[in-house]
């Protein structure tokens, strides 16, 4: 699936900007990595009813994983998936520490207002995130634990963690297949953990097309394969539920 | 696992203002003010007390695990970790800890996601997110901050062994609690605490056996 050959829409968005949008079941959404270092700070939301959202511990418990890949699920707090990811070519993408803010950017990189840099000016995670939720009648109550697609951050047997500069490179891309129509909410600010010293946070891409039946179908059914999780099969069955009497199935 | 630094508090004498037990899958909810110490108690061994902590002024100022995590670029909880809220400021800091290691990544567990995790059909079993949601729709002080599912985040689970490797796995390991085990902490604000006692009997989080706690509170 490396190149679809039709995208229904591209859009680039600069380091450290933010995006908000609908993404409908059927639809998958391709983030790249422009540049190379970015980060692509992410939130669900099910379009329906906001309040069911991302969670970040039923997806790492569902999968017995701290880290996020291809093969892996996107749950909700519901017991049902926003998004399959059906590529990833980094192979690590963090879910556990959250957003950079106004202090740690100004902290970090120092006063960057748009007064004198235009839109280059330092923004952060949480705002970019408030922002875009403003619009749709969210607000801080409704951040929760987010997906740092393109970060990678292990921990060591302490707990310690470390943060990966080199782990994306220019091109990366992560491909996420929607099983439920979704509010998308992201902000291209810098990781919390990165150690850049200047602000330059990475440019990312989206770009959005018709899941090929044949990759939802190896999604389901990986059952002869190692990388099948029956959780993932229980919370695509949920979600088939939501949708059993409207829409497409 | 690396080496657990256990920290004792003998605060025994003194007279405490709140000594509670709260047994297994009930919530618990309690304002502790800022210089207070509040201190749980695993009474019978490796029960998971999912927790969550809100400004008691305004609950829109909460526990948050991420910022948690990575203002202190640590995974685990234990005696000196500072709980931060999503406004970036200190809540409570451990002060004692004779477990030595507490889980935020783990959450707490739900209807929901019990039927993900184990089978579709536990989904009448006892939750946690239930017990939330029971304190939520009940409790006076949970009422008057006009809290609803909106404001239950990502959790502590106190006495909770989830190991992550370097690689990426995460497990749900037997505890590492035992009974009279306790952690300790100091209010740096006036606080609201929910807790629920954690039902869950389809893992060794609890060593499928759910047991009361103790809940203590000094001036």
């Amino acid at each position: 699936m490396k190149n679809p050959n039709t995208f229904l829409w591209k859009e680039a968005i600069p380091g450290g900007s933010h995006w908000s949008g609908v993404i409908r079941r059927g639809t998958t959404l391709r983030l790249t990595d422009m540049a190379g270092g970015a980060n692509a700070a992410v939130l669900f939301y099910n379009l329906e009813e906001k309040l069911e959202r991302y969670n970040m511990a039923d997806t790492l418990k569902c999968q017995h994983t701290f880290r996020l890949t291809k093969g892996h699920a996107c749950h909700s707090d519901m017991g049902r998936i926003f998004c399959c990811i059906t590529e990833d070519t980094t192979g690590w993408n963090d879910t556990v520490c959250g957003l950079s803010d106004a202090e740690l950017i100004r902290q970090k990189y120092g006063v960057g207002r748009y007064q004198e840099l235009r839109n280059e000016m330092f923004r952060s995670g949480l705002d970019g995130m408030l922002v875009e939720l403003g619009k749709w009648g969210l607000g801080m109550r409704d951040v929760v634990s987010n997906i740092n697609f393109f970060s990678k951050v292990t921990a060591n047997s302490s707990g310690e963690l470390e943060f990966h500069p080199d782990s994306s490179k220019a091109g990366d891309y992560v491909d996420l297949s929607f099983e439920m129509d979704t509010l998308v909410v992201l902000s291209a600010a810098p990781h919390p953990l990165d150690p850049a010293e200047t602000y330059h946070p990475g440019a990312v891409s989206l770009a959005a097309f018709a899941t090929p039946s044949a990759v939802s179908g190896d999604f389901r059914w990986q059952a002869k394969e190692s990388a099948y999780i029956p959780e993932n099969e229980r919370g695509l069955q949920n979600t088939q539920r939501l949708y059993t009497c409207g829409g497409a199935a | 696992m690396s080496v657990r630094k256990l920290v004792e508090n003998d605060l025994s004498p003194a007279l405490p203002v709140v000594d509670e037990i709260c047994p297994a899958g009930e919530p618990w909810v309690k304002v502790v003010k800022k210089g207070q110490v509040f201190r749980i108690v695993d009474l019978e061994g490796n029960q998971a007390v999912d927790t969550l902590f809100y400004n008691a002024h305004d609950a829109e100022e909460r526990y948050s695990a991420t910022d948690t995590v990575r203002r202190q670029n640590m995974l685990y909880l234990t005696t000196g970790s500072r709980l931060y809220s999503n406004f970036g400021n200190v809540m409570l800091t451990i002060i004692a800890d004779t477990c030595g290691r507490h889980d935020t990544v783990g959450g707490a567990c739900s209807a929901e996601s019990n039927t993900t995790r184990y089978a579709l059909e536990k989904y009448p079993m006892h939750s946690c997110r239930d017990s939330f949601l029971h304190a939520l729709a009940h409790d006076p002080v949970c009422k008057h901050l006009n809290m609803s599912k909106r404001d239950i985040p990502s959790n502590i689970n106190f006495f909770m062994n989830v190991p992550v490797s370097e690689e990426g796995g995460l497990d749900f390991a037997d505890g590492v609690s035992a009974p009279g085990k306790y952690v300790e902490m100091q209010a740096e604000m006036d606080v609201v605490v929910l807790i629920s006692n954690c039902p869950q009997l389809n893992n060794p989080c609890n060593a499928y056996n759910p047991t009361p706690i103790r809940l203590l509170v000094w001036d």
